[in-house]
């Protein structure tokens, strides 16, 4: 496809993202007219009370850990040429791997061990537990797209339902312990991951009230490990050959189906640190749905960060405080609805991934113009 | 003198620096077989895609029956009576004959009547010009000479007077090329006017009344079929062009390297498209394979190289039977290089910089990396000096490989596969959209590669390359070898080889 | 587990299978022009809130069904918008509009009902009610016979539309000018291009009459099924519907077999509750997540054999 004047790379990779994040916004604010409500105090509100205290902040950190973590397993596969829209199931499932050593294992080491050795061993475990059974969940529809030729799409939004069938038996019928009314396990305290607040506490110093926890820092670890992998290692440099080009690549000696499979392991396997972080950190327990649709917030961060894990972290960022902010915004007008936030997610989907062309032959005549 | 049947005067269309058509003027007489014959890139199909409305002329005038006429598109030409059968037909694989035939001209909102209509007059087109086709046959499960013939009908059924045939025979058998100048001869003698396009010299001789030559976008020759021969034609297709003879002394083949014995490769439709070859090719001498692009070099190139698998037959390289790897990687381990024919599909990834295209094939090589790890620095490091010694412009190793010029990117992929010290080099295509420049600096390294001892296998449907940088040639023609000839050979013989006319006994 | 109650299990499957039947054809339409539509899901849910909303203010079911399909082909043109006009990728802009469809139904339901999404029950002339006949009470209470009347006769005036839509689509792309250009323009748009007909408009049409059988399949889900819409009522129908149609080779009358089938699965599901097979307790989960299972199962054994549109899914140029 030509384009009439090549554009710099700053407006491909900043300006355009932001213009259809100002599109996306004014399509939002018609929403919010329409339903009655004032579109700017509704939007200052939306964009500005999560910056106005620092328990916002923290509220945007923690949501930005698990965007990151889904945002990364999107576009992991992408860069194999691939739609993982499983991120939500992946990382539900993958509670399975973060809560069953932290109750089974973590009882026995800790009777073992001194406390301070026990609780991060069992941790690590719950780590590799989590990636494994996210990696294996992720792994299945990448062998069938491979191998069988099953549409990916459709195979990962399937196993999105199956994850969530599978999930509410498990929770119920098997962590759920005798006698406990709610819908949930046990608290796994061998496995416990202290939020920021109460690692304050115990250092004496006060921190507003957040499930925000040291799992942040896993975050931007993770995301340095996906951008060493994809541009520092021979496999990430074979995955985006794939998705680049796969004639080429298999003129360079690879195999794509190889590559399919392990791509989308790797992939499931980042959204199930989604299970860690919220399991381990957050709720403390295996409870139903504590994925709250970050799987596919994950698309949207994907689409936006341009599938990079720098971009990937800034729209995380981003999409964190869209999700605080319309939380905040839904308490101060009980008009409107916390769904805002995925009707702006859809937008910026809609925009950055099928109707990204529509402002380059505008932008393509200015910086003609101009040039 | 009767008014042509179509006139084109003046015509000439550039894409952006290159000249397609310069300034062609050429008469089809009506109720004729005319033939415009040229190598690849002179010009043919262009000019006929203006005729047909696909693109418009920058200059000149189209003239049907003596009046000068407008052809904005294919609907346009269509209702002039000019129609057009492809070189990649337009037909709908899972419909019927019928159902093809009737698409786009179907009279009325119900197709029932059109299909009867339809139906009438098929049998009827089919006694009168031999198209025998079954009208309810699924066009996709048809041979390729039968859905030729439901290209040839659908033109007739829509009114066609004059119909282009654009290589047709490309992809026909011999029996069927042959049913199809029978088709042509009565359509010739039932008034019709036919303008086929080929680079033939065999079906100029055998079908045309007057036949055309272009070279480079223009027209250099026009004659009357009877009064020439296939020599006359090959020479003035081929051209006295100045070649671009290397400096070369003679070679000193050694051993065996590569050796191809009996080998077939089938396609989807079970056409054997590499068709029974054998060649060896020794350390220090270059074995170049001439021919028009599309009779079986490619296909033969990606089976040697391990990206496609032979049907039948062996390859066996430095000794040993690899027949059955069908792994480009483990390949070029053991010491067999490979510049693809098409650099933008297979020989870079357009997206990736310079230095990332550097090393595809070779992002295995320990030069690169201990194991799992990618050493960015040795990376560019070997992109920097890969540039310098092959004067790549600008020597940038950041930049995506899309903005680098044909000839640059060329340079890029040869410095690749020459810089890894391959044992052989399989190359396709070396300077295909490079400059001049370029081209002999490519030549010169080529030849300094054999004086090494290596072993290059060279595919180029630029005679002149060939030539020029060959030992040793084979001519390939419709997936077999002709024939081999020494470096020197006469023009004349090779192009009368390459157009697939058999050697006397 | 007593074979009287077959009768029911077969007359929900059929109450079930409708909105896959007409999201399945919808598709159908879409696909064989060449454009792959994953917002089957998005258009549905959309047409169910508007269909059980604007019933709710107005009264009236058809004026709801009305609004459903105008709303429904506005998602079209979307998606037809991006996918034709620029050339976008057509997965990603069917899974754009399912979430805006998912937020904004919830939003604008929240907004205008204050119950957090869903919209109020509807009654009477709000639903579209099982037919009304002389002789239905006393034909359905009838021994024996009236279990197995019902299975065909207790249905609303949308299912018969939806069974209709298939002969019907059958004969459209089959018998006229407009069905032979659309089932071309999947498979080789150039052919069509040089033949002098306009690949975009076919397809815009196409994409139109998916939306049109969509705001059916949303208006059925929630003033004909359901009493009222709730968020997420869709469940994954769409896609449900989309692997129907891989399963039945993109063929009409097959389509409407492979939607039965997921109908039934449904259908059991409901029946199942505390179920044993082989004296185990049977989690209500397994039937649940049985369409979603047999979708996997499915797509695995049957997709490699399966001819999609030559032309599906890829944008159309005219650049030679």
């Amino acid at each position: 496809m030509s384009q009439r004047g090549e554009l710099p790379a700053w407006v491909d990779i900043g300006l355009i993202p932001l213009l259809n994040l100002a599109v996306a916004f004014l399509v939002a604010g018609l929403v919010v007219l329409i339903i009655g409500e004032n579109p700017f105090t509704s939007i200052w509100i939306l964009l500005s009370t999560p910056l106005s205290s620092l328990g916002g902040w923290f509220n945007i950190l923690y949501y930005a850990t698990d965007f990151t973590f889904t945002g990364l397993c999107v576009a992991v596969a992408f860069h194999a040429g691939l739609f993982n829209i499983g991120g939500e199931g992946q990382a539900y499932v993958a509670g399975l791997g973060a809560a069953t050593p932290g109750l089974l294992l973590g009882g026995i080491l800790g009777a073992v061990l001194p406390h301070g050795i026990s609780q991060p061993i069992t941790l690590l475990v719950c780590l590799i537990c989590s990636f494994a059974i996210g990696a294996f969940y992720g792994w299945f529809p990448g062998y069938l797209q491979a191998k069988r030729g099953s549409h990916i799409v459709i195979t990962t939004i399937m196993l999105n339902y199956i994850a969530s069938s599978l999930m509410v038996y498990m929770i119920n019928m098997v962590f759920r312990p005798v006698g406990k009314m709610a819908v949930e396990s046990r608290g796994i305290d061998d496995a416990y991951i202290m939020s920021a607040r109460e690692i304050g506490r115990a250092v004496g110093v006060k921190i507003p009230a957040s499930p925000i926890n040291p799992t942040v820092f896993l975050a931007l670890i993770t995301a340095y490990l996906v951008w060493y992998l994809l541009w520092r290692t021979k496999l990430g440099y074979e995955i985006r050959a794939v998705g680049a080009n796969t004639e080429a690549a298999i003129y360079a000696g690879i195999k794509p189906a190889k590559i399919i499979m392990t791509a989308m392991a790797i992939s499931g396997g980042l959204a199930g640190l989604v299970a860690f972080h919220e399991v381990l950190g957050a709720q403390h327990r295996l409870v139903l749905d504590y994925v709250q649709g970050a799987g596919f917030v994950g698309i949207a961060v994907a689409l936006m960060g341009r599938s990079h894990p720098i971009g990937i972290i800034l729209a995380a960022l981003l999409f964190g405080l869209l999700y605080q902010g319309g939380t905040d915004l839904s308490f101060a007008n009980q008009n409107i609805n916390r769904d805002m936030v995925v009707v702006i997610q859809g937008l910026v989907i809609l925009f950055m991934g099928a109707l990204e062309q529509t402002f380059r032959p505008y932008l393509g005549m200015i910086f003609t113009k101009v040039a | 003198m009767t008014t042509p049947a179509i006139e084109l005067v003046g015509i000439d269309k550039r894409f952006g620096s290159v000249h397609a058509n310069k300034d062609v003027s050429l008469s089809i007489a009506p109720g004729s077989i005319h033939g415009i014959i040229g190598e690849n890139g002179a010009g043919k199909s262009t000019l006929m895609s203006i005729l047909f409305g696909f693109y418009q002329a920058d200059k000149g005038e189209i003239r049907v029956r003596g009046t000068p006429v407008k052809i904005k598109s294919s609907t346009d030409a269509i209702s002039h009576g000019i129609g057009m059968v492809h070189q990649h037909f337009m037909l709908v694989d899972t419909f019927t004959v019928l159902e093809n035939v009737i698409l786009g001209a179907e009279g009325g909102r119900l197709i029932g009547p059109a299909l009867a209509k339809a139906r009438k007059d098929l049998t009827h087109l089919a006694e009168e010009y031999e198209l025998d086709v079954d009208p309810d046959a699924i066009v996709g499960e048809l041979a390729v000479g039968l859905q030729q013939r439901v290209e040839i009908l659908k033109a007739l059924y829509k009114g066609a007077d004059v119909l282009i045939l654009d290589e047709p025979t490309g992809v026909l058998t011999p029996a069927e090329a042959d049913h199809l100048f029978r088709i042509l001869s009565t359509l010739r003698s039932q008034g019709k006017t036919v303008i086929l396009i080929t680079h033939k010299l065999r079906e100029i001789m055998a079908i045309t009344d007057q036949v055309s030559v272009m070279r480079r976008g223009e027209v250099v020759a026009n004659f009357a079929t009877k009064d020439t021969n296939v020599g006359e034609l090959a020479e003035a297709m081929v051209g006295r062009s100045v070649l671009l003879r290397v400096e070369k002394t003679p070679s000193n083949p050694g051993e065996v390297v590569l050796e191809v014995k009996n080998l077939t490769w089938r396609d989807k439709k079970n056409v054997p498209r590499v068709d029974n070859v054998s060649l060896t090719v020794r350390k220090g001498e270059i074995v170049g394979i001439a021919g028009v692009s599309g009779n079986g070099q490619s296909e033969l190139l990606d089976v040697i190289t391990g990206i496609a698998k032979a049907t039948s037959g062996q390859i066996i390289f430095e000794g040993e039977d690899v027949t059955a790897l069908n792994d480009p990687r483990i390949l070029r381990e053991r010491g067999m290089a490979h510049v693809p024919e098409d650099r933008h599909h297979r020989g870079l990834i357009t997206s990736f910089s310079a230095a990332e295209s550097a090393i595809l094939g070779w992002q295995h090589n320990p030069a690169v990396g201990k194991s799992f790890h990618l050493d960015q620095k040795a990376v560019i490091e070997q992109t920097r000096r890969q540039m310098q010694e092959f004067d790549v412009r600008p020597a940038d190793p950041f930049l995506k490989s899309a903005k680098f010029s044909g000839g640059n990117q060329q340079k890029i992929i040869l410095a690749r596969e020459i810089g890894s010290n391959p044992d052989l080099l399989i190359v396709g295509q070396p300077t295909r959209g490079v400059d001049i420049g370029a081209i002999e600096f490519i030549h010169r390294r080529l030849i300094q590669l054999r004086d090494q001892g290596k072993a290059i296998l060279l595919v180029s449907v630029e005679l002149d390359e060939i030539r020029s940088l060959s030992d040793r040639i084979l001519v390939m023609f419709a997936g077999r070898i002709m024939g081999e000839r020494a470096a020197d050979v006469d023009e004349r013989e090779v192009g009368l080889l390459m157009a697939g006319v058999q050697e006397a006994a | 587990m007593d074979l009287s109650i077959l009768p029911e299990i077969l007359s929900s499957t059929i109450r079930m299978s409708v909105p896959l039947i007409l999201a399945c054809i919808a598709g159908l339409w879409s696909e064989r022009s060449g454009i792959v539509d994953i917002g089957l899901e998005g258009k549905m849910l959309a047409s169910a809130f508007i269909a059980a909303a604007v019933s709710s203010l107005t009264g009236s079911a058809w004026i709801g069904l009305l609004a459903a399909i105008v709303v429904s082909i506005c998602f079209s043109l979307v998606h037809g918008y991006a996918s034709i006009n620029q050339r976008g990728n057509q997965v990603i802009s069917g899974l754009g509009l399912n979430f805006i469809a998912a937020g904004l139904t919830v939003v604008i339901g929240h907004s205008w009902f204050k119950q957090g999404g869903r919209t109020p029950q509807l009654e009477g002339a709000a639903r579209f009610q099982s037919i009304d006949f002389p002789g239905r009470e006393a034909l359905f209470s009838m021994d024996g016979i009236g279990p197995y009347a019902r299975i065909l006769l207790d249905h609303s005036i949308l299912t018969y539309v939806a069974i209709a839509v298939v002969p019907l689509s059958a004969w459209v792309l089959s018998r006229t000018r407009f069905g032979l250009r659309l089932r071309a323009v999947g498979e080789n748009p150039q052919a069509v291009d040089t033949a002098g007909i306009s690949v975009a408009r076919l397809r815009y049409q196409a994409v139109i009459i998916a939306g049109v059988l969509c705001g059916i399949a949303g208006a059925y889900l929630s003033t004909a099924l359901q009493t009222s819409f709730v968020r997420d009522m869709t469940g994954g129908r769409g896609y449900l519907a989309l692997t129907a149609l891989i399963f039945a080779n993109w063929r009409a009358w097959p389509a409407l077999f492979a939607c039965l089938l997921f109908g039934f699965l449904q259908a059991i599901a409901n029946f199942m509750q505390g179920a044993q097979l082989l004296g185990i307790d049977i989690p209500v989960q397994v039937f649940n997540s049985l369409p979603y299972v047999m979708t996997i199962i499915l797509l695995a054994v049957f997709v490699g054999k399966s001819t999609p549109p030559k032309a599906s899914g890829l944008p159309y140029t005219k650049d030679r």
